[in-house]
């Protein structure tokens, strides 16, 4: 086929037309912390002193972009106390990869065969997926009544066949688990590490520092924390971090600096080995590196401030309506459910009822421990009109819910298209166009 | 605070509504001990206009593409990309929207991955393609481990002509899987192949450039049951080649950084995995299926689910979550603008430039140890290849790859590519100073 240029570019911009982002409203999808992406960061990334680099360029002619790398790992190393970083990971999912094979390698290293990883029934799915992508078996450990890890669940599970844990902190419940310090204290005593999913960093920004909290590998999410954009699913980043003992497994290479100049080291025996391609997703590295000098040491603190004051501000707004399954001060997000709510009105009714008020609906069924699950995190980025907004909405469709339930359960009403078939779509799969 | 919207007042009031007199009250949970008292050691707030100062002069330290002429390639590629691309790449309703969960708000990006789905399918033969993965490498592990779940075996075999990167990154998610990783070469599949062996990897056109006879290959690793597993680093070598499909290849890892994505030092690009039919249910990441709306009405959305990590957990297919959706798109309104004329055009000026660009060398005295079986790179040989290199670079021109340091046993030989970027004007060029060096 071939398409003149005004055809594509009209079928390129009504398909935008049919889409949602950040920059087109409220977007509380919990977990992901849909916060605003600065426009500079974006001409910046362009520059074509940076996008117009060949990853095999001789290094002379590639200093500014080392530089970048080292000091916006320098940055992140200070952020959260780890010993050094690596940028290669892509994605969030990549980095908890990356930090499986590295508690792998270490205990390998050891001599020691540990073959599972405890993972709390809060975390990401991601979690035991990556895993059982190293060949662990992932072992569930339970969460107490207040929302933190059951300590005796944890104790009874945790011994020598054990490598470590994988824990989310604030939780996936928007909680900062109170028995963090007896959690990294039980691993640590029985030889495991404890991995840090770093998707819920941005409440911890200048606040505390995940290795002070105890734990020894962690990825962050450069498009959730650091403001670089989702893509619409990608690209990310997501640079794991580990202490001391750790750096020698890193993969490679790692930026180093020899006076003023800077150069990729590739040697190191005991590296994990490469997790993709060249250096990592570098544009994405661009973008968040100008983030960060843009909001410098004072901002950082401000960001999860301003977070944490937004999604208990709004939760204040919302308990009185919606059930709250874990009743304490949350960090940056929290979950709500639709228990008890009138006329068998579902999440699922209440997140496409959202979508005609014009929001995009947070996450739902997520975390699973709480069925029905409603995960709203506002992230800094937003006004307290909006979020009064929200909640007004939010109230509005519990009332419709009494009232009028048929309105909510066949939202949406104002999308390009109604309630999709999924069944169909999983049944008879149709995943590209023929003839 | 330039991104942070709530004013004093807002905050007071919403301060007020909590019943506390400050946000630091809200980190009650935290442990004392652990809180930090002072600022992190960070540099201060830059203002939009000394801060783009700041990073434009970290951009000057380079040297770009615009700078440079590039005959680099080995898996990165210098490509024309049209300025459709960064005009739909910059709506911000595709790249500050999240993976497309509520298929009702998202059936823009929905579309252009069922779009970008089709096109790979169509340039590879392929029965299916994924909605995308990080990059061409780390597609091609995934690849590889589809191979060990769908046949239970644990032996991989790899060309030696897998682009070093792809094999690193092939090496790391084996030894995590406890997968028997050998590499061979080509010639030495017959007696390598075996009853345990999953797959065998081999990339086309392999890394020197050379295009490999699939087809030979293909029966070698079928008589055994094994399957083929074909990496592609060079996406532009699609419109060039014989579909893929037509070899029976099982699995086809992709790289699509030549469509449409700038070089970006290597990251973000696009990998892609595209199968057989029968592999559907092992195919890591995102898939867009069309379906139909409560009034009957065609649309689209995330299908066949129970393949991923969300719901699948610790026995899903892979633990992908975030793919590379916007190298994707950009891959596609790349695709939709050139057309397929325009493609096979564009593949084809690389071939001939390549070739013009071969003619020169070889009149310069280089020798060709892999031969001239290429697309758009080649390996060429020299005793005195990396000091010329060296005075090259000093006249703007980066003449290849040494191969040196990677394989020790390619002496004085250099990878180069030439795309339709290097014209006869630049080859000239480079010729023409070749020629002053050699003969001064």
């Amino acid at each position: 086929m071939n398409l003149s240029e005004p055809l594509v570019i009209r079928h390129f911009t009504g398909l935008s037309r049919l889409n949602f982002g950040v920059d087109n409203g409220f977007y509380p999808l919990g977990s992901c912390t849909m916060k605003y992406n600065p426009k500079v960061c974006e001409e910046m990334a362009r520059l074509e002193g940076f996008s117009l680099l060949h990853p095999l360029q001789p290094l002379q002619s590639v200093q500014g972009a080392l530089r970048l790398m080292y000091e916006l790992e320098k940055m992140l190393c200070e952020i959260c106390g780890f010993a050094r970083f690596s940028l290669q990971p892509a994605a969030g999912a990549h980095g908890e990869l990356t930090g499986m094979m590295i508690v792998q390698a270490y205990f390998k290293k050891k001599g020691e065969s540990r073959t599972k990883v405890l993972v709390p029934d809060l975390a990401h799915g991601t979690n035991p997926a990556s895993v059982s992508m190293c060949g662990f078996e992932a072992v569930e450990v339970k969460s107490d009544s207040s929302g933190n890890t059951d300590l005796e669940d944890l104790r009874a599970k945790m011994d020598e066949n054990v490598a470590g844990i994988m824990i989310t902190n604030p939780n996936t419940l928007g909680l900062f688990d109170q028995n963090i310090a007896d959690v990294c204290r039980i691993v640590h005593e029985k030889g495991g590490l404890v991995y840090g999913d770093g998707a819920n960093m941005n409440a911890l920004l200048g606040i505390c520092k995940p290795k002070d909290l105890g734990i020894d590998v962690m990825h962050l999410n450069l498009h959730k924390t650091f403001s670089t954009p989702h893509g619409g699913g990608g690209p990310g980043s997501g640079p794991v971090g580990v202490v001391e003992k750790l750096v020698q497994f890193l993969p490679l290479p790692l930026v180093e600096k020899n006076g003023d100049k800077y150069a990729f080291e590739f040697g190191g025996e005991n590296s994990i080995g490469k997790m993709r391609s060249f250096y990592g997703n570098f544009g994405v590295m661009v973008k968040a590196f100008t983030y960060l000098r843009a909001i410098g040491s004072d901002g950082l603190k401000q960001v999860a401030e301003n977070a944490v004051l937004n999604a208990n501000y709004l939760l204040s707004r919302l308990r009185k309506h919606y059930h709250l399954p874990f009743d304490r001060v949350c960090m940056h997000e929290f979950v709500l459910s639709d228990k008890g709510f009138p006329n068998n009105v579902t999440t699922n009714d209440i997140a496409k009822r959202l979508l005609d008020y014009g929001f995009h609906p947070p996450m739902v069924y997520f975390p699973l421990i709480v069925k029905g699950a409603i995960m709203i995190e506002p992230t800094e980025t937003e006004s307290k009109e909006t979020l009064d907004r929200f909640a007004d909405a939010m109230v509005k469709i519990k009332e419709e819910a009494a009232e009028n339930p048929e309105l909510v359960k066949t939202s949406p009403h104002s999308m390009p298209v109604r309630r999709l078939d999924a069944v169909k779509a999983a049944r008879q799969p149709d995943l590209r166009w023929k003839e | 605070m330039r991104f942070t919207p709530c004013n004093e007042r807002d905050r007071e009031e919403m301060l007020k509504a909590l019943g506390i007199k400050a946000a630091s009250e809200l980190f009650v949970d935290i442990p004392k001990d652990v809180l930090l008292e002072k600022q992190l050691s960070i540099t201060k707030a830059l203002g939009e206009m000394q801060l783009r100062r700041e990073i434009e002069s970290i951009a000057a330290l380079n040297k770009s593409a615009k700078q440079l002429s590039m005959f680099l390639g080995g898996g990165c590629y210098n490509h024309f990309i049209p300025a459709t691309v960064p005009a739909i790449l910059g709506r911000s309703e595709f790249y500050t929207a999240y993976t497309p969960y509520q298929a009702e708000i998202s059936q823009g990006m929905l579309q252009a991955i069922y779009e970008w789905q089709t096109y790979i399918c169509l340039l590879t033969g392929m029965d299916l393609a994924n909605a995308s993965m990080y990059d061409g490498a780390s597609a091609t592990a995934e690849a590889m481990i589809m191979a060990k779940n769908s046949s239970g075996r644990k032996k991989v075999l790899v060309a030696k002509g897998l682009n070093p990167e792809y094999k690193a990154v092939v090496g790391t998610y084996a030894k995590a899987n406890g997968l028997q990783l050998k590499e061979i070469e080509v010639d030495e599949l017959q007696n390598e192949i075996g009853e345990e062996t999953a797959c065998f990897i081999v990339q086309q056109p392999n890394f020197f450039g050379c295009i490999e006879k699939l087809h030979e290959i293909e029966k070698k690793v079928h008589e055994r049951g094994s399957l083929l597993v074909v990496a592609v680093a060079e996406a532009l070598s699609l419109a060039f080649l014989p579909k893929l499909a037509e070899a029976n290849v099982d699995i086809v890892a992709a790289d699509v950084q030549s469509f449409g994505n700038s070089m970006n030092f290597g990251g973000p690009s696009a990998g892609v995995v595209a199968c057989r039919q029968q592999f559907m249910r092992q195919l890591p990441g995102r898939l867009v299926g069309k379906t139909v709306d409560a009034s009957g009405k065609e649309g689209f959305v995330l299908t066949l689910q129970a393949r991923e990590q969300h719901i699948r957990r610790e026995r899903a297919s892979s633990n992908i979550c975030s793919n590379q959706a916007l190298c994707a798109l950009a891959s596609t309104v790349y695709l939709a603008t050139v057309g397929e004329k325009g493609l096979k055009d564009i593949a084809k000026e690389n071939h001939e430039n390549a070739e013009y660009l071969a003619s020169k060398l070889e009149k310069a005295g280089f020798e060709f140890p892999f031969g001239k079986n290429f697309f758009n790179e080649f390996v060429v040989k020299r005793k005195d290849a990396k000091e010329l290199q060296q005075k090259l670079l000093s006249k703007g021109i980066v003449f290849g790859l040494s191969l040196e340091e990677r394989f020790p046993e390619l002496k004085d030989c250099v990878l180069v590519a030439a795309t339709e970027m290097n014209d006869r004007e630049d080859i000239d060029k480079l010729a023409e100073q070749l020629g002053v060096l050699l003969w001064s």
